[in-house]
């Protein structure tokens, strides 16, 4: 049980440490790259709690897809655009930071406090290893997902045919369409952009 | 005996701050889109304690859904900074102030 404790301090240091350099990292590659370690980090914290699909989808999903999408836009607009660092609203980043803190403190606040209230945690963790043994995590994850949570699982299908739809008419060129100025202005744009990259 | 739930959900609150602020004080769009990620994982490891701390899964059934949100929000997102920066040139979100007052 000790080697729990040390697989959870690594996730801990990783996750928290790839975070806050994602903060600190200038260029929009390097942060998306530290995104990549956080999300590996925290599917190393679904598995040692038992969540052994949620972690796998984490990996294939998020940090697969999600992540190279990220990349591919980056590269599609050019890594070298550098930030710009004049505040054009004074005092902006040190209220963000300030503000950032005092949440942190209350988030963990409540959680130090909050779970010690809610009580009965350690009783009910047995319970998810017994159902992670009996019909399995895959097969208690279906039979809840199929029937309990049909309805919003339906729903989640419809939101993302709307994305798909919504993507589709938001990234089509406009250069046959009958008004050709904004068309050609987009066109000539994206093929100066495409001999720079 | 097992790591307490309370570590987990300290740690979902460290990086669920460290998002805000980045959300913040970042001024590149996708980089914006990236904290908004951090913060979904931050409340997916919640969601996933809480799931372990209650002995069911419908904590992991819930992870399901923000992940699907999440992947219709950033496609959605990424196309709409896509054609701004067609548009007028740049990702920056200060630039980008044409429904401003």
């Amino acid at each position: 049980m000790n080697l729990e404790y040390f697989v959870f301090g690594v996730m801990f240091v990783m996750a928290l440490g790839a975070s806050l350099a994602m903060l600190f990292a200038r260029n929009a590659v390097h942060a998306a790259l530290f995104l990549v370690v956080t999300q590996v980090a925290l599917a190393l914290g679904f598995l040692l709690q038992g969540a052994f699909f949620v972690a796998a989808v984490q990996i294939i999903l998020y940090a697969g897809a999600i992540m190279v999408l990220f990349l591919f836009v980056i590269m599609l607009l050019g890594v070298d655009t550098r930030e710009a660092l004049i505040d054009p609203l004074p005092g902006q980043r040190p209220l963000a930071i300030g503000l950032g803190g005092l949440l942190a403190a209350e988030i963990l606040w409540v959680a130090v406090r909050g779970v010690e209230l809610a009580a009965g945690g350690e009783d009910q963790a047995t319970a998810l290893t017994e159902l992670n043994q009996n019909p399995g995590n895959v097969k208690a994850l279906a039979a809840e997902l199929f029937s309990r949570y049909l309805l919003p699982f339906e729903a989640t299908s419809v939101l993302l045919v709307v994305a798909i739809v919504g993507v589709m008419v938001l990234a089509r060129r406009i250069g046959r369409v009958p008004n050709t100025g904004t068309g050609a202005e987009s066109a000539s744009g994206s093929d100066k952009e495409g001999a720079a990259a | 005996m097992s790591v307490a739930p309370g570590y987990y959900l300290a740690l979902a609150g460290l990086m669920f701050s460290v998002g805000v602020v980045g959300a913040l004080t970042r001024r590149n769009a996708i980089v914006i889109f990236m904290f908004i990620e951090l913060m979904l994982n931050a409340i997916n490891l919640i969601f996933v304690t809480f799931s372990r701390m209650w002995g069911h899964v419908d904590g992991q059934i819930l992870v399901f859904f923000v992940l699907v949100v999440a992947a219709a929000e950033v496609v959605v997102g990424l196309a709409i900074i896509l054609v701004i920066s067609r548009r007028r040139g740049t990702a920056n979100v200060d630039d980008v102030s044409l429904l401003k007052w």
